[in-house]
This record gives structure tokens, C-alpha cells and sequence, in this order.
């Protein structure tokens, strides 16, 4: 079967089946029911019904009926087949992105938001979901039904924050790719297919950004898995295609003078696309559009990522300044400090640092880079005392 | 078929014998340790031994309950001396032996020089499940 094609109709059609009485946790288990009956048709590639949507909705609310029967509610199916609107035009609310904001919800943890999102929005499997976190299925499936719990009382039909959406998807992008789902490219599709329902300028600014990073993630990671710093990366394994995408639609987010965090953000990682070398960074805008960042979130890690832009502008002794005030404690600071100063001329404490950082690295690929960068300093250093 | 587990140590094992810190080596060096580290695992998963692999980070802490309506007690950052685990590799192997086997391939992998770090590794058999044949 066109399994993205059905995917993609999983919220519309949910949100079908809440407007016909059915609540939420009903909903979204009937629709993945429906799903599985599609998978085990197997409809050849690029084949499906006519009308999938049509299709889907159909046997998601017979697989729904069919729950209700089971609970032995008959006189509840009774009144639900009875209220079933014919159907036709749908309702004035956007069903699917009422279903973003449920998902997203401020009641839920991170973690159970980001699940419910891949569920029912995204329309994958809990097994899928589970692998992509590394997790038994037993729990995510538990951390699913909580959550349908959790949001069972609130109403369908309030509008909702779209910061909190957007927060849900960037922790999806951040997961990467660890199994066989490809968290970034989900988070992508569903970014997009958000953008498509409302203009809010975030929305587009968070697409823009994970397109830009996404674009370069071939270029990221070396054949035998090691992390290629942006400055060595081999720009040609940029995919040019995707890059010009994000361009456009941060152009047209920027345009219209709304500036958010992610706006800023994709700025940033727009300029580095727009390098032909990483000699050619225009490091004067990243600074600018750090210091926006600054202004919008006053986050350090804002701060860090300016004194490293602030490094390659003004040089190595003003990066460090720009780190005076931050707190030694913040993620990837020694790294930071590190390579500003090897930059300074200070091979000795660039060394001790990198060291230090790969101590605290946040994973393993990071953690081989740092003890790399340490290795090669004290190498230089062992090589100019054999040589005096 | 039997579990067993191989465990790395950052400290508290003996030393080894070829012990120089990771950032005093050459950069090529710690290139192909990790190489040989991702080789190792892989083919434990061709031959169909493999069952997990995980890293922990240096740090960490001891916890405690500290009675009833009370928060845990913390207690700091482990002391220098306290013996640190890097990680492991569980294996589901034929014998004993075989674990063994595997233990001296993991040690064996290059460090500084290019040559052998001589790690000690623990090598600790699982509980088995319930046997079905008992008498």
C-alpha cells in the first residue's frame, strides 16, 4: 500500500471521527486499526482505492463501531450511528490541527507529547515508535495510553499554542535517525504538512531550519561514523535541492517581519548553506542574527553559539570575551572555549579543555571528536618539545 | 546458550598494560580504537552472539531513600577512588570459554602505539531462566 499516503490522511480522519461523537482515544485507535486492515491488504505500490480518505474513514468508524459493540454499549452505537453526518464538507475547524494542539498539549510531558504526536498524527505504529526512542513496546504503549488518558477531558474544538506544537516537533527532529524510522524526516513531514494549515511565521521558521540542517546531515558523519565539524565538511554532499527549499520558505517568513527564535535560527544555518567555503561565511551576519536570537530567548546556549560566531568575526580574543559571564557548567562550553583557545595560540590550555569537554560529551560520536582534537593538540605539542 | 556480560571499566579495574590516557595518543590511534570497537560489535552481530551494547558517561552519583515525605539524599559527585563502569557488551554465547574468548578479542583493542591496551574487562554470567528439565 501508499503507506506515506495513508499517514498523511491519519489526522484529517480522526478528526473526522471525534466530530461524529467518537472521542479521541476511540478515535485514533479505530484509525490505526484501520491502518493495519490497509497494510494487511497490501495494496501493490502506488496502487489504492479510489478515494483513500473516503476508504480510511469508512473502515475506521465500522472498526470504531465495532469497539463500542464490544464494550456493550449497543445503545451508544445506536445513537452514534443515528447522529453519523452524511458525509460531505467538512466542519469549519481544522480537524488536523485541532489534533496537532491536543497532541502537544501543556498537561503532557515531553516525552508523552512527542509519542501521541507520532501516533496520531504522524500515523506510525507504536512499534515503530518504540524502536525509533530504543524502548520496549510495552512501555510505549503505556506511555501512549497515558496519555490518551491525560488529554481525555480537554475539548476538541479550543484553539491552541502553537509554540508548544513546534517544541514537540523540534525534540522529533532532534532524535535523528536510530532505528528504522527517520525521526528528522518525520519531523519534517509533519512540519510541513503544519505549515500547510496555518501561517504562523514560526511554523515556517522551524521547517526552514530543519530543512537547512537536514540538508547537510549526508556531509555530517563520516564513512566509518565519526562527526565531520561544519568548517571540514565536503560541501558538494549537501543536498542543494533542500537547501534552496529552506531558503524560500524562511524568505517567506522573514517577509513577513514576525521574527521568532527559529526564524533566527534558520538564518544562521542559511548563511552557512549559502557558504561555497567555510572561508566564505558571512561570520558578521551570524553574529547579527545571534544577537537577535539573544534578544528573543536570552538562552546561553544563544550565548555560546555567539561567541564562537563572534570568534570567527572579530577573532579568537573576542569570542572569549563574548564567553565571560557564562556559565562554565553549560553544555559544550569547554569545547567551545577550546577551540577559541587553540585560535588565541594557547595549544596548552585548547588541549586540557577539549579533554575536559570529551569527559562531559552528550554522546559517544562527540565524546571520540573531543579525545581526536585533545590527541591532536598534545601531538603538535609533543612534536615542537622533540624539535627544540 | 548462555548470557554473559563484559564490563569496562573507566576505574577500579586493574591497570592495564599499555595505560596511557586517550587524548596523550595520536589522533589516528583513537580513530582506529573506536574502529575497532564498532568491528568488534559488528561481527558479534553476524555471528549471532550480539544482545547489547551501552556506554554511561564518567559521572554520576550515589542516592538514597531518606525516609517517608522526604527527598532523596544526594551524595555528590563519586569520590576518585570509587570503582567507575564505562560499559558493556552482553553476549549470548555456547560456553564459557567462548565469553572468555570474546573478553581477550575486546582487550585487545589498540591504543597508544597502535598496539593492545591490555584492558582488564569483567566477564559475569547471567542468571540463566528457568530450566524446564530439572531432574
Amino acid at each position: 500500500m501508499n503507506e506515506p499516503l495513508f499517514r498523511e490522511l491519519v489526522p484529517e480522519v480522526i478528526g473526522v471521527l471525534v466530530r461524529r461523537g467518537a472521542d479521541f482515544a476511540a478515535a485514533e485507535d479505530a484509525v490505526q486499526d484501520a491502518l493495519v486492515e490497509a497494510v494487511r491488504r497490501g495494496w501493490p505500490e502506488g496502487e489504492s482505492p479510489r478515494d483513500p480518505k473516503g476508504w480510511l474513514i469508512t473502515v475506521a468508524w465500522r472498526k470504531f463501531l465495532d469497539a463500542v459493540r464490544a464494550d456493550s454499549s449497543r445503545r451508544r452505537r445506536e445513537e452514534l450511528v443515528d447522529a453519523e453526518p452524511p458525509p460531505g464538507p467538512g466542519a469549519a475547524v481544522d480537524d488536523a490541527l485541532q489534533l496537532y494542539f491536543l497532541c502537544a498539549h501543556p498537561s503532557l510531558t515531553p516525552a508523552s507529547a512527542v509519542a501521541l504526536t507520532l501516533r496520531a498524527v504522524g500515523g506510525l505504529t507504536t512499534r515503530q515508535i518504540a524502536r525509533a526512542y530504543l524502548v520496549p513496546e510495552a512501555t510505549m504503549a503505556q506511555r501512549i495510553s497515558r496519555a490518551k488518558r491525560t488529554v481525555a477531558g480537554v475539548r476538541f474544538d479550543q484553539p491552541g499554542d502553537v509554540a508548544t506544537v513546534l517544541r514537540v516537533l523540534y525534540l522529533v527532529f532532534n532524535e535523528g535517525y536510530s532505528g528504522d524510522v527517520d525521526l528528522s524526516a518525520e519531523a519534517i513531514r509533519l512540519t510541513r504538512q503544519l505549515s500547510a494549515r496555518t501561517r504562523h511565521e514560526e511554523v515556517a521558521g522551524l521547517l526552514a531550519l530543519m530543512l537547512l540542517h537536514h540538508a547537510r546531515r549526508p556531509a555530517r558523519t563520516a564513512a566509518d561514523g565519526s562527526l565531520v565539524p561544519l568548517a571540514e565538511q565536503d560541501r558538494g554532499l549537501w543536498d542543494t535541492r533542500m537547501i534552496a527549499e529552506g531558503v524560500a520558505v524562511l524568505q517567506g517568513a522573514l517577509a513577513r517581519d514576525r521574527l521568532g527564535e527559529f526564524q533566527a535560527q534558520a538564518a544562521v544555518a542559511a548563511l552557512h548553506a549559502d557558504a561555497p567555503t567555510a572561508a566564505e561565511t558571512d561570520w558578521v551576519q551570524i553574529v547579527e542574527w545571534y544577537d537577535e536570537l539573544v534578544r528573543l530567548t536570552d538562552s546561553p546556549v544563544a550565548r555560546l553559539n555567539r561567541a564562537v560566531a563572534v570568534g570567527e568575526a572579530d577573532g579568537a580574543r573576542a569570542g572569549l570575551a563574548a564567553l565571560a559571564g557564562l556559565d562554565p557548567a553549560l553544555p559544550r562550553y569547554a569545547a567551545v572555549a577550546a577551540y577559541l583557545h587553540e585560535r588565541d595560540g594557547d595549544p596548552q590550555t585548547a588541549a586540557r579543555l577539549y579533554a575536559e569537554a570529551a569527559e562531559s560529551a552528550p554522546t559517544l560520536p562527540e565524546r571520540a571528536h573531543l579525545t581526536r582534537e585533545a590527541a591532536r593538540i598534545n601531538a603538535q605539542l609533543r612534536g615542537r618539545a622533540a624539535g627544540h | 546458550m548462555a548470557k554473559y556480560l563484559l564490563l569496562k571499566h573507566y576505574r577500579g579495574a586493574p591497570a592495564p598494560v599499555n595505560d596511557v590516557p586517550m587524548d596523550q595518543w595520536e589522533p589516528e590511534e583513537v580513530t582506529a580504537h573506536v574502529q575497532y570497537m564498532r568491528d568488534f560489535a559488528a561481527r558479534l552481530q553476524d555471528t549471532g552472539e550480539f544482545v547489547d551494547e551501552q556506554a554511561l558517561t564518567p559521572g554520576g552519583t550515589f542516592v538514597r531513600y531518606d525516609g517517608e515525605g522526604r527527598p532523596p539524599v544526594t551524595d555528590g559527585p563519586f569520590a576518585e577512588t570509587k570503582d567507575l563502569i564505562a560499559g558493556w557488551i552482553v553476549v549470548d554465547v555456547d560456553s564459557y570459554d567462548r565469553a572468555i574468548e570474546l573478553a581477550g578479542e575486546l582487550s585487545a583493542a589498540p591504543g597508544a602505539g597502535g598496539k593492545p591496551i591490555h584492558e582488564w574487562l569483567e566477564v559475569r554470567p547471567f542468571y540463566g531462566g528457568d530450566c524446564v528439565v530439572t531432574e
